[in-house]
């Protein structure tokens, strides 16, 4: 009986429907809180901080010997900026903690911070994207007097031809204005001091609890030894917990220093302001095509925001390069040319938000082809047709190749799925009654399950990407797996135990996946970039399959067969075309108890495996029927349909659940959520009735249509499926609004598509 | 700072005598003197919905409560709500329609849609989404939160 494939409902449940998960937070009692004292400015000269005469209060200059987290890209065009971990003599953005205070409980802790008086002299502040690119700009850090501090470039030899021979070149000016993941557990961490060892346990609501290790030793120069790192469960994370923030490095400093246990749960005010933002991206596109609608070149300039700071440890190179690799996304681009940069301001770091830039760049290129199709006359579908990818595997113009995929069948499944002829005809007649229906369609790839040859080539100072497993199975018969993968809500431990299960015959019940305890799982990069299932996935395999052989050796040699003759399966080792087997619990037993009888095999079972792919590429087209209100300019998503190939689907219910809530997120990007600052750098966007994350009424039904192409990219078959449901959303709905605005001749490059905006548009206030 | 006052919350059907700052809410009072982890804090604003426990058999936000508003009145949280081991219908359809993921916003919405379950065994499929529109979710697309809803509400109706 095989496990992959069936959707097994999640071993992770049971103790989170009964209220008994363990997050953060809930392993706070008992532990002194910690508050940060936070600028209120968004750029200026610090002058002085009173500290009120009781309570304990710490400020930059009591951090001794600390230093500031300086992630490194090995690149000529990259500028380093250390971030210290308070701010010293001068703030860059409004929410840097500049101080921090304990006390017993969190509201006698923000009693004592508001009491902390910091004399700041402001100064102008570069908030813009574009504005901080002018000349006479403020410059955030003056090692980059520009403001730029990561830069990259490509110019393919045919381009200048590929833009003087067009029929049609389509130019675009495509605004995305600032997102933040918002997991809805926000950070927090609790550090606990051991009195006997001088160890310090960190509990961590992050993605990386391996490289969080790393990180904090690094700063406080203290041997990873002396530190553990628990992600205990996690309330979502979405790429804004990947990243080494200053507030944990504070906060084993301050309990290595008090002694004691310390508790610092974010507020959300705290977390939408201060900890990371993601994609306020602007993009100036040219796109040449011949009169038959094939794409011949692109010509890109891409800006995007990364705020005061680089993120460690990608750096504030992952939106820009992540852009520059990336644009051409599915379509057979041949000439390309891009400059990327990395802008710094003074707003909140930029950090990975799933999807990094794909969002924008599907954005880019799916209403490029909207447009084109109606400049040249071809229909919107077609001209997808004529240049997406269709031979495998595919070299890029930034020389990624594509392995096996299937752009254009699930293109053909998505609107197979709509009806679009029957649609075309109900929206005349819907045009002609006053409501405004439109159709809109994208068509991406995902880059998943890329180890360290992706990063490697990006110039990373830390290169991940491997991933280790552990996998032992004791006397009992019963599976360990420990992973350096750290899930916070993927259902990876069921996945991963469904996938061991098959290779060693057994149950997943009787697997039990360790992940996010730096002492109880072997160093890995945990979950991020749609990797876990690949890469994770992968050494699991491999390290399972190394026990099932010993299985298999241990079997013929207690039921006197060929060792290619025995199949694990079922709990049993069965020797094929007879009636011989013997129970996997007791070969397990005999390989511990019993190993002088197998020479040469070593006692035990108990094996590691590596696995380290180059990456493998899903794909997927998203397309939607909307309806817009021309009165209110408010948008109703009347269908959401998705057409995915991930290759081989281990659970399929917990992929059509990282599809929904992918999708959930790309309808709100599309629509709705934005971190807006004011014109003097304040985050107006403090709380979630300001930052409009969708409720159920405004996510439609998602209905999901799946293929299976079989890459060798993966040795699974099974690709990442984590990040594209938010690839794709927003193109696909964004095309349709303008879809269903074509009447009045509009087009729309700039997401959110609000209300206002949208409204703005209808009325021929907004230009194009 | 304020001096504390001692009250008696009943909870789940037990009592706990608890001394907390006037100021103290529902919430943390709950979490923190009750040891009661499983209603979570996602905004503290009133706006998730997470920490939705029943006050009384109503839904209410326990972070825009005041513990000591509280008096007698009957308060149920999530672990609450299976009878031992047994679960309850709408954490079972949880589990296997596969109605959450991070698991952080689980109870708030199980306390919320109990609630409106039991004062409506009938609701309308409109009034249940607008009902479940109270709260936030970050991961499921609310997909499979609905369908659990409407299985459980089927199944308590038998």
């Amino acid at each position: 009986m095989s496990w992959i494939g069936r959707s097994l409902p999640r071993l992770e449940d049971p103790l989170l429907v009964k209220g008994a998960g363990n997050y953060v937070a809930d392993v706070a009692r008992g532990a002194a809180s910690v508050r940060f004292v936070r600028s209120p400015v968004a750029s200026g000269t610090i002058l002085g901080i009173e500290k009120p005469e009781d309570g304990l209060v710490f400020t930059a200059a009591d951090l001794d010997g600390i230093k500031g987290i300086k992630p490194v890209l090995h690149r000529p065009d990259y500028v380093a900026i250390e971030q210290p971990v308070l701010a010293q003599d001068r703030v860059v953005f409004a929410g840097q903690a500049i101080a921090v205070v304990v006390a017993e409980d969190h509201a006698t802790a923000e009693d004592l911070a508001e009491q902390v008086f910091v004399d700041i002299e402001p100064s102008d502040a570069a908030l813009d994207v574009d504005l901080a690119l002018q000349e006479g700009s403020p410059i955030v850090h003056v090692q980059a007097p520009a403001n730029v501090l990561v830069e990259g470039k490509i110019r393919t030899a045919g381009l200048d031809d590929a833009l003087k021979q067009a029929a049609a070149t389509i130019k675009m000016e495509i605004r995305s204005r600032r997102q933040a993941a918002m997991p809805l557990e926000t950070r927090g961490g609790v550090a606990q001091y051991d009195r006997a060892s001088g160890r310090v346990t960190l509990f961590a609501s992050v993605q990386m609890p391996h490289m969080l290790r790393t990180g904090i030793a690094d700063v406080l120069g203290i041997p990873e030894a002396d530190l553990r790192v628990v992600a205990p469960d996690v309330g979502g994370g979405f790429g804004q917990k990947m990243s080494l923030f200053p507030e944990y490095i504070i906060l084993v400093w301050l309990a290595r220093h008090l002694q004691r246990n310390l508790a610092w749960i974010e507020d959300r005010r705290e977390n939408l302001m201060a900890s990371t933002h993601s994609r306020d991206q602007a993009f100036t596109i040219t796109g040449a095509f011949s009169a038959d609608g094939k794409l011949l070149g692109v010509d890109a300039d891409m800006r995007s925001n990364v705020g005061a700071f680089s993120c460690y440890p990608v750096t504030c190179g992952v939106e820009p390069l992540m852009a520059l690799a990336e644009l051409p996304g599915p379509y057979a681009v041949q000439e390309y040319g891009a400059r990327s940069r990395g802008v710094t301001t003074n707003t909140c770091m930029m950090a990975p938000y799933r999807g990094v830039s794909r969002p924008t760049l599907t954005f880019s290129m799916e209403r490029m082809m909207d447009v084109a199709a109606r400049r040249l006359g071809i229909d919107p579908i077609e001209i997808r047709r004529r240049n997406l990818v269709d031979t495998f595997p595919h070299r890029t113009p930034t020389g990624l190749i594509y392995d096996e995929g299937s752009y254009r069948a699930t293109m053909e499944s998505a609107v197979n799925a709509i009806d679009l002829p029957a649609f075309r005809e109900r929206q005349k007649r819907e045009w002609a009654k006053g409501r405004y229906l439109g159709f809109g369609i994208s068509v991406f790839n995902e880059r998943t399950g890329y180890g360290t040859p992706a990063y490697a080539a990006r110039g990373m100072d830390i290169v991940p990407g491997y991933e280790i497993v552990d996998c032992a199975m004791d006397p009992s018969g019963n599976v360990s797996v420990r992973i350096g993968a750290s899930p916070h809500g993927q259902g990876l431990k069921t996945s991963l135990a469904q996938l061991v299960a098959d290779e060693l015959g057994v149950t997943p019940q009787t697997v039990r996946v360790i992940s996010g305890d730096t002492d109880a799982t072997p160093y890995g990069w945990g979950t991020f970039a749609s990797r876990s299932m690949v890469i994770a996935g992968g050494a699991s395999k491999l390290a399972a399959g190394k026990i099932a052989s010993k299985l298999k050796l241990i079997a013929a040699a207690l039921l006197e067969s060929d060792v290619d003759h025995i199949d694990l399966n079922d709990g049993l080792a069965k020797v094929r075309n007879s009636n011989r087997s013997a129970p996997i619990t007791e070969l397990a037993r005999a390989a511990y108890h019993q190993s002088h009888k197998f020479p040469g095999l070593g006692a035990g079972l108990h094996e590691n495996a590596i696995y380290d792919p180059a990456g493998t590429f899903s794909n997927a087209s998203h397309a939607s029927i909307v309806e817009v209100d021309v009165e209110t300019g408010q948008v109703k998503i009347e269908r959401f349909v998705v057409a995915e190939d991930a290759g081989v689907l281990i659970n399929p219910m917990i992929v059509d659940g990282q599809i929904h809530g992918g999708v959930a997120q790309g309808i709100a990007n599309a629509l709705y959520e934005e971190i807006v600052y004011d014109d003097l750098g304040n985050c107006l966007t403090t709380s979630l009735a300001d930052f409009l994350p969708p409720t159920i009424l405004e996510i439609p039904t998602i209905e999901i249509v799946h293929s299976y192409t079989m890459s060798d990219a993966s040795i699974t078959k099974a690709k990442g499926v984590g990040e594209g449901g938010l690839i794709g959303a927003p193109a696909s709905v964004i095309n349709a609004v303008v879809d269903a605005l074509s009447p009045f001749g509009i087009e729309i490059f700039e997401m959110p598509a609000t209300p206002q905006r949208i409204l703005d548009h209808i009325r021929g206030k907004r230009a194009v | 700072m304020t001096d504390k006052v001692n009250i008696t919350l009943r909870v789940n059907g037990k009592s706990y005598a608890i001394a907390v700052e006037p100021r103290r809410s529902l919430a943390d009072a709950l979490r923190e003197d009750c040891g009661l982890t499983g209603t979570h804090l996602g905004c503290e604003h009133g706006v998730c919905g997470a920490c939705t426990v029943l006050v009384g058999g109503k839904p209410v936000r326990a972070c825009l409560m005041f513990a000591v508003q509280v008096g007698e009145t009957e308060v149920r949280t999530v672990e609450g709500l299976a009878k031992g081991e047994v679960l309850h219908p709408l954490q079972k359809q949880f589990w296997e329609n596969h109605g959450l993921q991070c698991g952080f916003c689980t109870p708030g919405f199980l306390m919320l849609a109990a609630g409106a379950l039991e004062a409506d065994p009938d609701i309308s499929d409109d009034e249940l989404r607008e009902v479940l529109s109270s709260n936030l979710c970050r991961c499921t697309g609310y997909q499979n939160i609905i369908k659990a809803v409407k299985l459980a509400a089927a199944e308590m109706r038998k």
